[in-house]
């Protein structure tokens, strides 16, 4: 359908001094917006510094990798995370 | 102050209830997550508006009893925020016209001579800045988009323009306030949002609304039919098990 | 689990004899633990049950924001209503990790999107039931969540690299979820009596869904053994189930509650629980659409998405207006 929005591919740089690093996909009308959607969908909890995002079709890939990209994430709302509940400890694991 | 601290804390406790009820709704998934996302800043807002309205009162009420255990007439927020999402035009053309002024009003709070106001202020108005990006874009994506898109927004720009004036309208309170040195007075906010607000619209090819009558009532206590509902369910747990806690 | 009701072309596993010099390559490759990359060659069969797997869990984790989001508006706290806010848009989150990694196989969301609204596709029958009381909010997040834990942890260690990937990505975010719910089933049990009552009504409506998650015996699920071979699946039903039984009935007893299987028992031999099954029957009904709320969900979802199309195609208007003006 012409009208589907296309998929970007988002690359995300942290505070620590890395570089971009892939996080994922998304889809969004033009480039403008996917910035404004990766900063909710993929730093809800990364402090992530700096957004780029690349139309997937611009993607030229070569033979396959073999190493992926892993995930960072980091504090923003400490709810989010699973220290944020008190479990006792008789209770294992969760 | 604590009347003026309701005022704050009620429109995000309102708005973000609004916007949370599109939860799993939305016409999209990255923007579930972002409605989310702005949900989640208004219920972090409403917490430390609350609280401090609290902690002024002296009455041993936090901000959960003040979200959950007050009857309409004692809320303080806007009748634009409690105006019900209807599409989803309603539901960004209200945020716009609420972050617009929300934004000033924050930037103008991080100057309060009050530094509890302040400090909140410097936190939330961050938030607030995005919020007003996002927003203000959609606007101009959707005014200046298909034919369909364009009529829906101008129709939710004119169905929410008599609601506009109650942001700056200046009653006693205000006054105080003002005289304290905490919150300068609506008003004066006045031609910074419609400077800005006709910047939006043109670029969204949206048409301001002639007519200046103003809807007024919420910042005193006389709200909309729809804040009762709203209330009814929101507060349920708390009135129906008074005893426990959660 | 996600995939309930994936089926196998039913075929046997082909022996290393019977495959071609591609899948021999393939299958020695999944077999050395490599990942399968969006380029790499791959049979049909494996792309076509990958892609139903993980748009089946996508979709699992889309529909199932409904049951959560029935409460956001009802949330006793402002804090409660953060935190589940956060962890519904988390599953709005995994749905689209989920999506995109269905997408790398070379399907569109849209495609996906439309086979969920029109039912073809499936999702977990567990987001087919009701959420009744607060304490719903606790169970799903400790149970429903749980059961799923104890699958993607599996998962993880899948063959295909971009769902492995989202499976590590939303296994850091679901243990949020777990806890949060078990969080809120320790003040509810600990409590009023109502809202004690509430806590053991919340166990007992969704312990046998919780079960069922796991998809049917291991005996009846004759389409497993391929999806072993290639990875995609890497622990059976029952495994699965077992598992979640042994760590979560310990966790009821702390609580105070009741386990509502009057059967199970631990086993001392063996160390695990021995437990009742839960009723197929039902299951099957669920699946084929008969569950309490499989209308309600649907409707739902087209709702939002109907009312949504002027909006997806107005911001697509402005964005074609922008590019021939720059043309």
């Amino acid at each position: 359908m012409a009208n589907d929005w296309p998929l970007w591919e988002i690359f995300i740089r942290g505070q620590h001094g890395l570089s971009h690093r892939h996080v994922g996909s998304l889809h969004a009308p033009d480039a403008e917006m996917a910035v404004l959607n990766a900063r909710d969908v993929y730093t809800r909890r990364n402090e992530g510094v700096s957004i780029w995002v690349v139309k997937s079709e611009d993607v030229t890939a070569s033979a396959p990798s073999r190493k992926g990209p892993m995930f960072d994430p980091s504090n923003d709302k400490t709810y989010r995370h699973p220290t944020f509940f008190d479990i006792p400890d008789e209770v294992g694991s969760m | 102050m604590f009347e003026f601290l309701l005022r704050m804390g009620d429109n995000t406790l309102v708005l973000g209830h609004r916007v949370s009820e599109w939860c799993g709704h939305a016409p999209v998934l990255e923007e579930d997550i972002a409605l989310a996302n702005i949900a989640l800043d208004m219920i972090g807002q409403t917490r430390l508006w609350l609280g401090l309205a609290g902690e002024v009162e002296g009455q041993g009420r936090d901000a959960d009893a003040l979200a959950f255990r007050r009857d309409a007439w004692d809320f303080r927020n806007l009748l634009l925020v409690e105006r019900p999402n209807r599409d989803f035009g309603h539901t960004l053309m209200r945020q716009f016209l609420f972050d617009l002024w929300h934004h000033e009003r924050l930037s103008d709070l991080c100057l309060s001579e009050d530094d509890r106001v302040a400090g909140i202020a410097a936190k939330c108005v961050k938030e607030a800045d995005y919020h007003l990006e996002r927003s203000k874009d959609l606007i101009i994506r959707l005014g200046d988009g298909s034919a369909e898109s364009h009529r829906k927004m101008q129709d939710a720009l004119d169905a929410l323009w008599p609601y506009v004036g109650e942001m700056f309208s200046d009653d006693t309170l205000d006054i105080e306030m003002n005289e304290a040195g905490i919150a300068p007075l609506p008003s004066s906010q006045r031609p910074r949002f419609d400077k800005a607000l006709s910047a939006t619209l043109a670029l969204a090819t949206l048409i301001r609304p002639e007519s200046n009558f103003a809807q007024m009532g919420g910042r005193s206590g006389t709200h909309t039919e729809d804040l009762g509902h709203m209330l009814a369910t929101m507060q349920f747990l708390q009135r129906a098990y008074p005893d426990a806690r959660w | 689990m996600y995939a309930q009701e994936v089926k196998s072309t039913g075929k046997g596993i082909k022996t290393h004899e019977e495959m071609s010099a591609e899948e021999r390559d393939f299958q020695v490759r999944i077999d050395a633990g490599e990942k399968i990359e969006p380029k790499d060659w791959m049979p049909d069969g494996y792309r076509k049950n990958l892609v139903r797997q993980i748009s089946q869990h996508g979709h699992s984790e889309v529909v199932g924001q409904l049951p959560e989001g029935n409460w956001i508006t009802r949330a006793p706290t402002l804090e409660r209503k953060a935190i589940l806010l956060a962890k519904v848009q988390d599953e709005a989150g995994h749905g689209l990790y989920l999506y995109s990694a269905a997408e790398t196989l070379g399907v569109s969301r849209a495609d996906l999107i439309d086979d969920l609204l029109s039912g073809k596709a499936k999702y977990s029958s567990i987001f087919n039931y009701p959420t009744l009381n607060w304490a719903d909010m606790g169970a799903v997040g400790w149970l429903v969540d749980g059961a799923a834990i104890v699958n993607q942890v599996a998962l993880q260690r899948t063959s295909y690299g971009p769902y492995s990937r989202a499976m590590v990505r939303i296994c850091k975010e679901e243990s949020f979820h777990a806890r949060q719910g078990f969080d809120i089933m320790m003040k509810m049990s600990s409590g009023t009596a109502a809202q004690k009552a509430m806590a053991q009504d919340a166990l007992n409506r969704l312990w046998w869904p919780a079960l069922m998650m796991f998809g049917p015996t291991d005996a009846d699920s004759v389409h497993s053994a391929q999806s072993m071979a290639w990875k995609i699946k890497v622990m059976t039903n029952d495994e699965g189930r077992q598992k979640f039984v042994d760590q979560t009935i310990p966790q009821i007893e702390y609580l105070g509650l009741e386990v509502p299987d009057s059967a199970a028992k631990l086993n001392p031999k063996t160390g695990h629980y021995e437990f009742s099954d839960p009723d197929w029957a039902e299951f099957f009904e669920v699946l084929k659409g008969n569950g309490p709320c499989n209308v309600d969900r649907l409707r739902a979802r087209n709702k939002a998405h109907d009312d949504g199309a002027w909006f997806r195609d107005g911001l697509m208007a402005h964005t074609k207006k922008q590019q021939i003006a720059a043309e």
